[in-house]
């Protein structure tokens, strides 16, 4: 742990990225804020709506459906993929060549444009020609990404595990590998079983990057739009309609932009909720505050 | 129970590229033999769908106009992450755990939210359609990442090394850029491999601030795909095209990667 230094010059070390980002987040963010508590009847003349806009949002059942959605989504997705990556990266070899292919070869989804994951996902599941699609048809199993809500829910989240659990595989191998070997031997000759080695070797040492772990992954599959847009356009009906799907859907294709912006906001807030109660919970972990 | 471990990365591997390799496999096929046929290898095997590409400027213009955005976002993330990362890491100053949080709130701003303000303002400024326009738009998550992660690599070098370079009369911006940026080169090599993973990956603000002439090839792509009617075969050789500047920045950063994120702190 490195000993600060007071030192107020440091404010110009931090200005360059203080100004761009400010002028990235704010001016937006302000423009959103402007929208959400004003009318239009179009030709550039507003009014006063008020918090109007936001009643209308809380109280509507489509927002509630798609929040619902949304959370449910990510609920499964953290539950699916932390434990599978988690079991990978402790399956992974620790040393050798393998260790570089095992790497390069999990992390090729991370690298992938996200409309091309899903353009290529849609490709393997089309029930007809896909690999994916065809083959679960055969098994006697009536699937169809396009036509029934359970396919569809399924193969997005199919999705997301295949394009993520890479990863918390990375982040959970980094944790694994600042283990030292000795610590492996003297579990050996005190007699620990692997379960024991996992509980109170290896998981302590992986807390911090778990931790990482939830945060990104709950932060980017609560604005995932691109790849469910892709791959099943929000449907059939609002299957897979996510948040941003859906404010999408109401700022750029009903042009509702005050209703679409209180949404933003409410969207945004609810993010910063969560993912505020996951740092406090993080800095107390490393015991700095 | 030993023995058997290594089925566990392989299955998962083997799930990692079965799509990848439907989608390889559909490239080499032409047209008619994707939507008559089904078939685990091209059985007329053709470049065809590549061969358009590589000769179609609307193709591989796409690919270029996305690879100067992300150049331009990652070099300007990079520079300017690095002096405040070392201020985070090495000096308190009035405010500074707060401007960190506020830093890493701009990393979960949905970019569905920003969408529509961003093409206005940079409509309102006369950039529309420019590579500047989308590079200048990824800084928003990709600044607060370096910061995050160059702060964590900063953070393990000692400070005895600042503190011998400064009494042995170096300026701070020579030991910032001849002694203090060699010694965490694998920081930076992995926070420029994060920050072009993040930009190359985005389609929804590259698409919103584009219309021709920076058009990035995925939105190329999802436009052909709803225009020309149903040509997968394209589709599938442009996403694997894709692929390869990924995959090339993989290998360089292999070492790395699984490092990046494990040293970035919050």
């Amino acid at each position: 742990m490195i000993q600060k230094t007071p030192n107020p010059k440091a404010w110009w070390l931090v200005m360059p990225v203080l100004l761009l980002v400010a002028f990235n987040a704010i001016i937006p963010l302000m423009t959103v804020v402007n929208y959400s508590v004003q009318d239009t009847f179009g030709n550039n003349v507003f009014f006063w709506a008020g918090m109007s806009w936001y009643e209308q949002i809380l109280n509507s059942p489509r927002f509630h459906a798609a929040l619902m959605r949304q959370l449910l989504f990510t609920g499964e997705i953290l539950l699916i993929e932390i434990p599978l990556g988690v079991m990978v990266a402790l399956a992974m070899p620790r040393k050798g060549p393998w260790v570089s292919v095992c790497l390069v070869l999990m992390a090729l989804p991370l690298l992938i444009p996200w409309n091309v994951v899903g353009a290529m996902w849609n490709i393997f599941a089309l029930p007809d020609i896909g690999l994916l699609g065809r083959t679960i048809n055969a098994l006697g199993i009536d699937y169809n990404f396009a036509q029934q809500p359970t396919s569809a829910w399924v193969t997005v989240v199919a999705m997301d595990v295949w394009h993520w659990t890479s990863l918390v595989v990375l982040l959970a191998y980094a944790g694994l590998r600042s283990i030292p070997d000795a610590f492996y031997q003297a579990a050996r000759i005190d007699g620990a079983s692997n379960w024991q080695v996992f509980r109170y070797i290896q998981l302590p040492k992986m807390k911090h990057v778990l931790t990482i772990a939830i945060l990104l992954r709950f932060m980017d599959s609560f604005m995932i739009y691109t790849e469910p847009f892709v791959l099943t356009g929000g449907g059939p009906g609002n299957t897979t309609t996510f948040l941003s799907i859906d404010l999408v859907k109401m700022a750029l294709g009903q042009f509702d932009l005050g209703p679409a912006a209180a949404m933003s906001l409410i969207y945004f807030m609810i993010v910063l909720l969560i993912s505020w109660v996951f740092y406090k919970l993080m800095m107390q972990h490393e015991g700095r505050q | 129970m030993k023995r058997l471990k290594w089925l566990i990365p392989t299955i998962y591997i083997v799930f990692l590229l079965l799509p990848i390799y439907w989608l390889l496999n559909m490239s080499f096929k032409p047209t008619n033999e994707i939507l008559l046929s089904f078939s685990l290898f091209p059985q007329e095997f053709t470049f065809a769908n590549y061969a358009k590409i590589f000769t179609d400027p609307t193709w591989y213009w796409g690919y270029i106009n996305s690879l100067i955005y992300v150049l331009i976002n990652t070099v300007i993330s990079v520079s300017v992450a690095l002096p405040a990362a070392y201020a985070f890491s090495r000096y308190t100053f009035l405010g500074d755990k707060h401007l960190f949080f506020w830093l890493l709130t701009n990393r979960m701003a949905p970019p569905a939210v920003f969408a529509l303000p961003f093409f206005q303002l940079y409509s309102g400024l006369g950039l529309f359609d420019t590579h500047i326009a989308v590079a200048m738009a990824h800084l928003l998550f990709n600044i607060p990442l370096a910061v995050w992660i160059l702060e964590g690599f900063m953070s393990g070098v000692p400070k005895e090394l600042d503190e011998t370079a400064y009494i042995d009369g170096y300026s701070f911006p020579r030991f910032f850029t001849r002694i203090f940026m060699p010694s965490i080169s694998a920081g930076i090599g992995v926070t420029a491999f994060f920050c072009f993973m993040f930009s190359w990956v985005e389609l929804l603000l590259a698409k919103t601030l584009t219309s021709v002439d920076a058009k990035p090839i995925a939105a190329t792509m999802t436009r052909t795909a709803s225009s020309s009617g149903y040509e997968l075969g394209l589709l599938a050789a442009a996403g694997a095209l894709t692929i390869i500047p990924g995959a090339v920045v993989i290998w360089f950063v292999r070492n790395y990667i699984a490092k990046g994120f494990a040293l970035g702190r919050v």
